[in-house]
């Protein structure tokens, strides 16, 4: 996947298929092809030239079907067909299209095989081979797991190829000149005398014409847009207040509806909503599954009415309190629990026989997403059809989940993916639509639209899981000898997919992400990953496994370098086989002058993880002010194969830092009397702008495989903040929240 | 009751209690100004009254004493206020839903402290919350925006 300067054909193959009024091009050859979506839903007079490139007379709409959550995916899939068609990003508009299995995406699965990033090995492919197929099949047409760049890479490139030389081939025949005397620029072919045809002028002709599929894609050093600064498609709405959310959809007779679920994940056993059917707007009070809803004609009303119902909620699934959950995680380092030992290098138990261990324990707290749109959606059910408005990164579940809610068929669910206010993982989730859906079967036709009040949203997060670690180890002549760590926790996996009615059969590599993976060469190296029983709910939360995993495996090194007395760079670099990977730390190090004088009362904290195949090395420089720790710089160093958008690029690696010591500082979901205790932002704050370091930046494009970077920087940054302050104060922190045992400025 | 916002006045028939972000979302379809904590926590709501920053989520409808501005009245598309100039320059967004708030809030800190110190930008900035963490380019656009209203 996304391996620069090999064509995955095999994967892509654009073919063509005659409709009513013309012909489409492009559709996924796989054995059994995929149909072309576009063709479903063609007017007179356009063509589809492939799945992602639509031209009429109108224009030029370019079909970027992985979500937009923030993270740049609309502009960065944009940018990648435009580089090939020929097309300026200011001349073109941007759709996500319709859910469809033809925009499955080959780039999850790579993440989803047992296979080292690093691994290039006959066994790796293989098996990647057979996940991208299991993905094909279940048409996962998922935005996550940092997958949009690796998948799109070639695809949207190709895609644009295709188009660009069909319209050319369009334009000889319309105007008999040869095709090899005609070039492309800013959507337009040019003629041999100069002259142009825009390709809207085109759609027509090409719409008769086979696709020409003999195209090369143009050689990096050619490029005008990839790699290259530019202006992000969404940039000017979002500097203007104009760009529309999921959230600010409107339609005529649409009500506006609110909802409370029980806040112990658990039944609804009754309720009185006497109070609330007199509340000024109120339309109606309806049930959903293990909740009620107000539907009323504004949005401030549905949230006052539906908070003034008088509602008694079962006991939670789970345990109540938050200890029961800790304990139930301390209990799970045993035999019956191993999930995996995906790295048992050596002989850890001989090593550590007669050695003096080095022993720790580890914390991590379920955590929100929290973004900063309350989630949303917008459903309207009549006999024959549903439609859904929402920002989701799951369209195809939604669809199906739509479908079996109201027995239509799924060709009559129509998802329309809105722009998202964040997401960071959190609408990987659809339970906002089910509970749409179930309001608007009870509406007669209305357009319903479901807002969950902040408060809602925070009680109803499926968290980030919990995750405790247990390491030993030894070092033996200035040098880390023995490193073992057993990590335990919940399987995110099989809880995220268990909402959708899915088995997940063995291991769940998440459990131990961003540790057994690590290119470390350690003579005794060995990482278990217990599976604890089911707890809280817990979904992907960004960089999912490898959120916690990257603080214990990093820290618990940083530990055992600091026994064996050599310098956290240094000795990380030594133990580092991996070539791409030992350039971040090499890099980081350059960057943030590791080793020069500090002065009193500061201190550095190196940190590496490779997580969704990015290795990223992390500097955090700290000031200990009177107790109290300033985050003054971050250095960040990350191995992606090739850059997409500099600026785009920078910008989302400094919210990752941002996004990862804000969480790592102070926010934490805790239980009592099984109910999260947190409601708001007073009680999971994050970092404010006060408190936002220096964070310095370097991409790096030494490996051979493009990735993508919306994940990578969180692992690394609560580790390399932990060994910093351990520098600055020689405190050892080894929980998150760190405001649980040393103040933050 | 009778709201001036972004130089219109509108008849609306509200509780008292409503908050101005809702009589501004949902009554008057303005959709610039967000909904994103309710409680004054995020900043996302911000508008201006009479010029100064106010978060519209902790206003109640009676209360508003002077004329409305949003985002939308801040500036469009195509006559950008400074603020949002300097915002588009340095790419500030992300998901960009709390930008407007941002925007707002900046705008307010300028119009009273044209040459504000890093210590006063983070006054002013700290209540408004980005999620996408885009804060190193919120500080670097509010010090543009202030060079470009100095120049103006």
């Amino acid at each position: 996947m996304g391996r620069i300067g090999k064509i995955a054909r095999r994967t892509f193959l654009v073919g063509s298929a005659a409709v009513v009024g013309g012909v489409a091009f492009g559709y996924y050859a796989y054995k059994r092809p995929v149909s072309n979506p576009l063709l479903n839903d063609l007017a007179e007079g356009e063509a589809a030239l492939t799945p992602y490139v639509k031209i009429d007379s109108a224009g030029i709409t370019l079909i970027t079907p992985r979500a937009d959550s923030g993270q740049g995916a609309y502009h960065v899939q944009a940018a990648l067909i435009a580089e090939e068609l020929d097309v300026e990003l200011d001349q073109v508009s941007v759709d996500p299209g319709m859910p469809d299995p033809a925009y499955y995406n080959t780039a999850l699965s790579a993440e989803a095989a047992p296979f080292r990033s690093t691994d290039d090995g006959f066994a790796a492919d293989t098996t990647r081979g057979i996940m991208d197929a299991m993905m094909k099949f279940m048409g996962m047409q998922i935005t996550g797991g940092s997958t949009t760049v690796p998948d799109s890479f070639e695809k949207l490139r190709l895609a644009g190829a295709v188009a660009r030389e069909t319209l050319k081939a369009a334009a000889a025949e319309q105007t008999g000149a040869d095709v090899s005397d005609l070039k492309t620029e800013k959507g337009a072919v040019i003629l041999p005398g100069g002259g142009t045809i825009a390709y809207t002028e085109l759609a027509a002709t090409a719409a008769t014409m086979d696709p020409v599929n003999d195209v090369t894609l143009r050689d990096p050093s050619t490029w005008r847009l990839v790699g290259k600064e530019m202006e992000r498609v969404d940039i000017l709405a979002k500097s203007t207040g104009t760009q529309a959310y999921g959230i600010d959809f409107e339609m005529d007779g649409m009500v506006h509806a609110s909802v409370r679920t029980s806040p112990r994940g658990g039944m609804m056993n009754g309720f009185d909503a006497e109070a609330a059917r007199e509340m000024r707007g109120v339309i109606d009070v309806v049930q959903v599954t293990d909740g009620v809803a107000v539907v009323a004609d504004n949005t401030w009303r549905a949230i006052q009415a539906v908070n003034a119902i008088d509602v008694d909620w079962g006991p939670a699934p789970y345990p109540a309190e938050q200890a029961e959950h800790w304990q139930t995680l301390s209990d799970s380092f045993t035999s019956d629990h191993q999930d995996s030992r995906f790295r048992d290098d050596g002989d850890v138990d001989a090593a550590l026989e007669g050695a003096e261990v080095v022993e720790a324990e580890y914390r991590a707290p379920y955590l929100a997403h929290a973004p900063l749109e309350p989630i949303s959606a917008v459903v309207q059910v009549t006999d024959d059809r549903a439609d859904v408005w929402t920002g989701t990164q799951i369209p195809r579940f939604v669809q199906t989940n739509v479908a079996k809610l109201t027995g239509l068929d799924t060709g009559q669910v129509f998802v329309h993916v809105l722009m998202m206010g964040g997401s960071f993982g959190h609408r990987l989730e659809d339970r906002v639509v089910r509970e749409a859906t179930e309001i608007a079967m009870q509406m007669e036709g209305a357009p319903v639209k479901l807002t969950y009040s902040r408060e809602e949203d925070t009680v109803q997060n499926d968290t980030r899981q919990i995750a405790m670690a247990r390491g030993r180890g030894a070092v033996k002549d200035g040098k880390v000898e023995a490193y073992d760590l057993g990590i335990a926790m919940p399987s995110v996996v099989a809880s995220q997919m268990g909402r959708q009615g899915l088995p997940v059969p063995g291991p769940d590599l998440q459990i131990v992400a961003g540790a057994w993976e690590q290119p470390m060469q350690i003579p005794n190296y060995r990482v278990t990953g217990y599976r604890a029983p089911e707890l809280a709910p817990v979904s992907s939360w960004r960089s999912v496994g490898a959120s916690t995993n990257g603080f214990f495996h990093d820290v618990f090194l940083d530990e055992l370098i600091h026994a064996a007395g050599a310098d956290p760079m240094e000795e990380r670099i030594r133990l580092c086989w991996h070539d791409p990977s030992r350039k971040t730390l090499e890099a980081v190090a350059e960057m943030s002058n590791w080793g020069s004088d500090l002065g009193p009362n500061k201190g550095r904290g190196v940190a590496f993880c490779m997580s969704f195949g990015v290795p990223t090395a992390e500097v955090v420089e700290v000031t200990n002010m009177d107790g109290a720790i300033k985050i003054d710089k971050v250095w960040v160093a990350a191995e992606v194969g090739r850059v997409i958008d500099p600026i785009n690029f920078e910008n989302m690696v400094q919210g990752g830092i941002v996004w990862a010591l804000g969480h790592t500082m102070n926010s934490e979901i805790t239980y009592a009397d099984g109910m999260a205790e947190q409601r708001n932002y007073y009680d999971f704050e994050g970092m404010r702008l006060s408190q936002s370091p220096e964070i310095f930046v370097r991409g790096l494009e030494n490996g051979d495989t493009v990735r993508g970077m919306g994940e990578p920087m969180v692992p690394p940054a609560a580790a390399a903040l932990s060994n910093a302050i351990f520098a600055a104060t020689g405190q050892r922190i080894r929980e998150m929240p760190m405001n649980k045992h040393i103040d933050f400025v | 009751m009778k709201l001036t916002v972004n130089g219109t006045e509108h008849e609306v028939d509200v509780e008292d209690d409503m908050p101005l972000l809702w009589v501004l979302r949902d009554e008057l379809n303005i959709k610039g100004v967000k909904y994103g904590c309710g409680v004054a926590q995020c900043g996302a709501c911000t508008v201006h009254i009479d010029g100064e920053a106010v978060r519209s989520c902790q206003t109640a409808a009676a209360d508003v004493w002077g004329d409305v501005t949003t985002i939308e009245g801040l500036g469009t598309p195509d006559a950008m206020h400074a603020v949002q100039q300097a915002w588009m320059e340095h790419q500030v967004a992300q998901c960009g839903y709390c930008q407007s708030g941002q925007m707002m809030q900046a705008a307010s800190l300028l119009a009273l402290n044209p040459a504000p110190t890093d210590a006063d930008i983070d006054d002013a900035m700290n209540g408004n919350l980005c999620r996408c963490g885009t804060y190193s380019r919120i500080r670097a656009a509010v010090k543009t925006a202030a060079t470009k209203l100095q120049e103006a």
